[in-house]
């Protein structure tokens, strides 16, 4: 009795986990990797709507190839190796063509070595810490130095900061992005004493000692500057708390890379206003293509007063430039869209041209904005022309001889320019 | 606060298992196990033929996806198993196993960082790429070892053993007991998040290790691996299994059972109640551990994010709803649970959590006993009404 | 920090006066220039033709931001304390000018519904009308202006009759002391009254002569007013002078005055490790009043009806989603939203939670360890519910003026308002809660229950009516925790989660089924945190707490204050 209740069981269990091979195919599926429940899902529910929005508004020219496309939307739950489970499934079992998922680098980290066996394709919309280059990722968000670089040279050049705050959540992307930024302020001639360096655990919400130091830091009589890689959640108790201890942006501006219009729009922004934000794109930029987008954003997502940003225009070029590549290759297959690729220009929301580079990133311009009392930002510094990204930084002594190049000869994701050696490839 | 009725209730329930279980280990062995074994045996052996020697386009192809979902599965089997046996068993309700399982993990994770050897991205022979990019100069210490599989692998059942050894010869010795208890070892796996998502650690902080390349040389991405990490965890789950039974159905068992059902009354008996939980602990914490470190080559990482009091918290809900207090019920919740996961999540995402709140609702207050309760008597709507008469779960 | 004090002047100023000139406007005949008088109350200098100044106004509209600090400049030396509302509207970005003929007015924005400004005249605040949004661009301020308008405005206040404005714009004046600014107070000096501003004027002085003059004696004397003195621009002037290079000399050459300088530096420093510390203790106590106010609810709950509410955090949560709600429903009224929210929020969570006892834990009764896993299966319910309905993304909650900025004791210690009053409310909580269960009925019955259900339902006692209102009082406390985090933290779907693990460690420190227990596990835990904190950095200090509660609930189990007699067991 037990047993043929066990076996039954098992026998649905299986016939429903093996399902067949995927459907012949007359759509082109689109997968959507965004965890849509757990910590990350404020942050990713957003992007897995903007790529709907561009699937739906893509069907409606007509599709990619003559074909429509089809998303397929997957929830990772905030579960980094359900990120892999699930980049398997989007493959294997449904057959995607392409990914456009992730925002974490831990999620990213486990999907990789999933994508690299498989041969897929992703597109990672969200700015990170670098050290990375994969054959079948495209990088759409910025790389260090196409956010934080530029951030600190207009610190150090149009506030005249002289003394550095670096603060960041303990994980991966401020760890990279401070030791660069450290290695860059020593090699600028700032002293080891007017940086100070300081690490919170995620979500921390009491900020009371740590401002405190930020103030008493600041007082030593040198213009200061706080540089933020604080993660999502914790921002708000800690501007809350800036704004209160009266720490102000004329005092001690403190300039975030983790904060955009999404983020503000949790938070009442009075006491912030004149903090700075880096980005590569920002809701205000006035210009034709943006405000299309600003439209459409608002009426697929049926609230006007859903804001746009940064990781929404990288998957926004992501999205056109691998319509681009299709069209250009005649193909969904995988290693023709990558070589077709390289090279492709598309426009992106802030009146220039994004261009792929042989290192799978991006140039972009880089915008600085102080925070307006409506949650948007002004920008008050742009980079002289775009910023390719640099996938392996200059500034950390492990990677200063290490490049990416996906094109012939090399096609290399890591290649050591001293020792032409390629290491460590999943493929 | 302990009435009369539950106090009566935990006379019954004595009285039922001592009836229930008087046959001998071996004969529970035997009685019990052989259809678990043959079950799990079948099941695997049909998938890996299916996924190796069956054509793609055949309906019976089991596919490499399904493989390693049914590796994972059977690993939070394993896990499930190992609560199952302090919880069901002991009425030690751990919100903390999730720890053990996470600490085995790691040490799977940095023998396999150790195999990556100089393929890391920048080539660096002896670091693992976090290390580098971080401008770490050379292997801390705890890191030494870790590129000898035995060595790895006796570390795997060494430090959970011990951290479960100090922590419940502790809480066990003081009587720490019941929510208390609970509550003790979900701040333990909550103190072991932060400790390592902290870089400083040097586990590779909140990316945890990844990109693992090979297992005693065989390549992790070939099919043929992952079908062999597969019949092994089989293989240990039926193991573990038959080792519950054994201890379950032994002398040492049954005072398990009474130390569950009446503590004190254990104790009054001459029986030193805290020698028998502390080991029963430990032997569950290295099972704990062994699942996890043959989750970490089939899922490709391991994070602290394992370590979150959530995580642990749903593989208690895993052996609640395949029914605690028999082995074969927390491998069926186990497997349940986490398969209505995945399509869930692929279906209804935004449903997902509701489903599982549902769930943890409806098991506790409908179900006390879980499938496993409803498979031992059909009869569950009279199950209901006597809802009081069952386990008394460890209560304060 | 004091910038924080003086911008909230200001607003509170400008908010009053164009309040009083709406009147003006409206209701009396007072006349625009009466007004301005009283703006620029001792009224130096400039009054130049008006039509001029309007004239030089009017070249902010459009202007490039760098060319915008040269025009500012032009305007404080044309306008003087005229153009002191014009600088305030400027800094409050409250300046707008029209596109189609570059007038530059201030303008009031009307609630979120309306397309229209209200317009004032950026010298007189004369309403000049009300106008549609669409014509008007603001005049773009950045950082840098920010900080010259703040100097700017510092400067014009000078003269200003609150001894308050006054003495911070002195402040602000100190760390760069000229010959202008010495010229300015100078005058100052000479209508002077208040003992404290006079002070102040003298540490402007003696900080210029530290540094201007020569001569030994003056130069001690400058120090002997500077002794004592917490001033940051004091202690980085005494600091630089005492400075010692690597070559081994010193940065002040005059060994007498540089000795009298160290030891005026020891005495501020031992000064300022003093009120270091106080503030230290103060960081503790907030976030012991954090705790406290979080695990309060949870006392009840699980101390005194030995129920594990998982959900208490989504409890909290909802409160928190509670204050947000009212703020939506009463956008004019941000004020006193907070105060509303109170009652609300604990009717709101308090009712959630007797849905779920009467609904789920009254079926496990005497089952800890299986409503345990009930309502945890509940919190992921409420999570997914609000989830759903407000969307995955945090919601802005608003802090109303009286909850913000910081009350400055000195320059080293200030204690935020928000902090403060939380630390008082989380402990007016906890007394009117000690009153509800000693003195009334329902708490007398509540206490029986805990103590000896069966004997209390033989006397009489509807214990399911008890069960279902402790339940529900610890859940609206809960509620009203979120209040008060709402000021403080994020209000999204993970509010409580975050929470959840902290107050249980502060009920079982503290002691289960005893209040009091609490409440020292909580203020316990927050400062011995805020001590670890600076030594270890804030991750460890949390670390270490938990091993440490972990370790000392071994020691004793049943936490700092046991609860004695039969209930115990």
């Amino acid at each position: 009795m037990e047993l043929k209740k066990i076996i039954k069981a098992t026998a649905i269990t299986l016939s429903l986990a093996v399902s067949t091979a995927a459907m012949a195919a007359d759509t082109i599926k689109v997968g959507v990797l965004h965890s849509l429940s757990g910590t990350m899902a404020i942050s990713e529910t957003t992007l897995k709507d903007t790529v709907l929005m561009m699937v739906e508004e893509q069907n409606k020219k007509g599709g990619v190839l003559g074909k429509q496309l089809e998303a397929v939307v997957v929830d990772p739950a905030s579960d980094w190796p359900l990120f892999a489970e699930k980049t398997r499934e989007l493959i294997t079992q449904e057959g995607v063509d392409v990914i456009f998922g992730c925002w974490t680098s831990v999620s990213r980290k486990s999907v990789l070595p999933v994508i690299e066996e498989l041969n897929g394709l992703m597109f990672y919309p969200v700015q990170y810490e670098g050290e990375e280059s994969s054959k079948n990722v495209f990088y759409t968000g910025a790389a260090p130095n196409q956010q934080a670089i530029p951030a600190v040279d207009y610190l150090m050049e149009d506030l005249e900061v002289e003394r550095w705050i670096l603060a960041g959540t303990d994980y991966v992307y401020p760890r990279t992005t401070n030791k660069i930024l450290e290695a860059y302020l020593l090699a600028k001639g700032v002293s080891k004493d007017d940086i100070m360096i300081n690490y919170t655990p995620f979500g921390h919400s009491d900020w009371q000692s740590i401002v405190s130091d930020i103030k008493k830091f600041g007082s030593a009589g040198k213009k200061t500057a706080v540089v933020s890689t604080i993660n999502g959640d914790a921002n708000v108790p800690f501007y809350k708390e800036l704004g209160n201890q009266g720490v102000s942006a004329e005092d001690i501006p403190v300039v975030a890379f983790s904060v955009g219009e999404e983020e503000l729009s949790g938070i009442d922004t009075k006491p912030l206003v004149g903090h700075l934000a880096a980005w590569n794109y920002f809701q205000s930029v006035e210009n034709d293509a943006n405000e299309a987008f600003i439209k459409s954003w608002k009426a697929f997502i049926k609230n006007d007063k859903r804001v746009t940003n940064d990781p929404m225009e990288a998957t926004y070029i992501g999205f056109n430039m691998w319509v681009k590549a299709v069209e250009k290759a005649g193909t969904t297959d995988v290693d023709a869209v990558q070589q077709a690729m390289i090279g492709i220009e598309t426009p992106n929301l802030t009146g220039g041209m994004a261009k792929m580079h042989k290192n799978h990133h991006l140039s972009k311009p880089v915008l600085i904005g102080e925070i307006q009392e409506d949650g948007q930002f002004e920008v008050v510094s742009e980079t002289d022309g775009l910023v390719p990204g640099d996938a392996w930084s200059d500034f950390l002594p492990g990677s200063k001889d290490i490049i990416a190049d996906w094109t012939d000869p090399i096609k290399c994701g890591n290649y050591n320019t001293q020792s032409k050696t390629c290491s460590g490839q999943n493929y | 606060m302990t009435g009369n009725s539950s106090l009566a209730t935990k006379q019954h329930t004595l009285a039922q298992h001592t009836l229930t279980q008087q046959l001998s280990p071996l004969h529970q062995l035997r009685e019990k196990a052989p259809m678990f074994i043959a079950v799990l045996f079948g099941v695997t052996i049909y998938a890996s033929i299916c996924n190796q020697f069956v054509p793609q386009d055949s309906i019976f192809y089991v596919s490499t996806y399904s493989i390693t979902l049914l590796g994972k599965y059977l690993c939070f089997a394993l896990l499930a198993l190992a609560v199952d046996i302090v919880w069901g068993y002991c009425g030690i309700l751990s919100l903390g196993h999730g720890a053990f399982f996470a600490l085995g993990g790691y040490a799977m994770g940095m023998y396999l960082m150790r195999q990556i050897g100089d393929r890391g991205v920048y080539g660096h022979p002896e670091l693992p790429d976090f290390m580098v990019f971080l401008n770490w100069q050379e292997l801390p210490w705890y890191w030494q070892g870790f590129d000898q599989f035995w060595f790895a692998m006796l570390m795997v059942a060494l430090i959970p053993g011990l951290l479960a050894f100090v922590f419940g010869f502790l809480a066990f010795r003081s009587r720490v007991a019941g929510v208390y208890l609970s509550i003790m070892t979900q701040a333990l796996t909550y103190a072991l998040m932060l400790a390592f998502f902290r870089n400083e650690m040097g586990f590779g902080g909140n990316n945890g290790l990844t990109d693992f390349k090979d297992i005693l040389g065989f390549d992790l991405q070939q099919d043929q691996t992952r079908i062999a990490l597969f019949i092994t965890t089989a293989i240990i789950l039926a193991i573990a299994y038959c080792a519950s039974v054994m201890i379950m159905g032994s002398k040492l068992g049954r005072v398990i059972i009474a130390i569950r059902d009446a503590e004190d009354r254990s104790r009054f008996l001459g029986y030193k109640t805290e020698i028998y939980k502390v080991w029963l602990f430990v032997f569950s914490a290295v099972i704990a551990a062994i699942a996890g470190a043959l989750y970490v080559p089939q899922v490709g990482i391991i994070n602290p994010g394992e370590f979150s009091p959530l995580n642990s918290i749903e593989i208690v809900v895993w052996v609640a709803v395949g029914g605690r207090g028999t082995l074969y019920g927390a491998v069926i919740g186990a497997l349940l649970v986490n398969y209505a996961k995945t399509r869930f999540t692929a279906i209804m995402p935004e449903a997902w959590l509701f489903a599982l709140g549902a769930l943890f609702v409806s098991v506790t207050v409908f179900l006390p006993q879980g499938i496993a309760g409803v498979l031992k008597e059909n009869n569950w709507l009279r199950r209901l009404t006597q809802r009081t008469a069952q386990p008394a779960g460890g209560q304060a | 920090m004091k910038f924080g004090l003086l911008r909230r002047f200001f607003c509170a100023l400008l908010f009053f006066l164009l309040q009083d000139s709406i009147l003006a406007q409206t209701v009396n005949a007072q006349s625009p220039d009466e007004k301005a008088d009283e703006i620029g109350q001792q009224g130096i200098s400039a009054s130049v033709e008006g039509v001029d100044n309007y004239a030089s106004i009017q070249t902010l509209a459009g202007a490039k931001l760098n060319a915008v600090p040269a025009i500012v400049e032009q305007l404080e030396s044309q306008l003087g304390q005229q153009g002191l509302s014009l600088f305030e509207a400027m800094l409050a970005g409250r300046l707008y000018y029209r596109k189609s003929d570059s007038q530059v007015v201030i303008i009031e924005k009307q609630g979120s519904d309306s397309d229209n400004y209200l317009l004032y005249d950026s010298l007189t605040l004369k309403l000049l009308g009300e106008e549609a949004t669409a014509n008007f661009r603001k005049v773009r301020v950045n950082n840098k202006l920010r900080k010259q308008l703040r100097t700017t405005i510092a400067r014009l206040s000078l003269f200003s009759n609150d001894v308050e404005l006054r003495t911070e714009s002195i402040r602000s004046m100190l760390d760069k002391v000229d010959e202008d600014t010495i010229d300015l107070l100078n005058q100052l000096k000479e209508q002077e009254t208040s003992e404290s501003v006079l002070s102040l004027v003298d540490l402007a002085f003696a900080i210029y002569h530290f540094s201007d003059s020569d001569e030994q004696s003056i130069r001690l004397a400058a120090l002997n007013t500077m002794d004592g003195s917490l001033e940051p621009a004091v202690r980085n002037l005494i600091n630089r002078a005492t400075e010692r290079y690597e070559d081994g000399t010193y940065a002040e050459v005059d060994t007498r005055v540089r000795r009298k300088a160290e030891q005026i530096k020891s005495g501020i420093e031992s000064k300022v490790a003093f009120y270091e510390f106080l503030e230290t203790i103060f960081f503790g106590l907030s976030l012991g009043s954090v705790l406290l106010l979080v695990a309060t609810g949870l006392a009840i709950t699980f101390g005194v009806m030995g129920v594990i509410n998982m959900a208490h955090g989504e409890l909290i949560m909802l409160g928190a989603y509670t204050t947000y709600v009212i703020q939506l429903l009463l956008p004019n009224h941000i004020e006193y939203s907070i105060l509303l929210a109170i009652p609300a929020a604990f009717v709101v969570s308090g009712f959630t939670g007797i849905l779920i006892e009467r609904g789920v834990i009254r079926f496990l009764h005497g089952r800890p360890l299986e409503t345990l896993l009930a309502t945890f299966g509940i919190s992921l319910i409420l999570q997914q519910t609000v989830r759903s309905i407000f969307s995955p993304l945090n919601r802005q909650v608003e802090t109303p003026q009286w909850l913000s900025g910081s009350l400055e004791i000195n320059s080293v210690l200030s204690i935020t308002y928000n902090r403060l009053y939380i630390l008082i409310f989380a402990v007016i909580v906890f007394l009117i809660l000690q009153l509800i269960l000693k003195k009334t009925s329902l708490g007398l019955h509540v206490r029986a229950v805990a103590q000896n259900r069966s004997m209390a339902k033989s006397i009489g006692i509807r214990t399911e009516w008890v069960d279902a209102m402790t339940f529900g009082l610890g859940s609206g406390i809960a509620g009203i925790a979120g209040v008060a985090l709402s000021q403080l933290t994020n209000v999204g779907p993970n509010l409580g989660q975050s929470y959840i693990i902290d107050s249980f460690m502060v009920v079982v420190f503290g002691g289960v089924g005893n209040l009091w227990g609490t409440l020292v596990g909580g203020f316990t835990l927050g400062v011995t945190n805020k001590f670890l904190e600076p030594m270890t950095g804030a991750v460890l200090a949390n670390i270490l707490i938990l091993v440490f509660i972990i370790l000392f609930i071994q020691r004793r189990p049943r936490g700092l204050f046991p609860q004695k007699g039969r209930a115990a067991e």
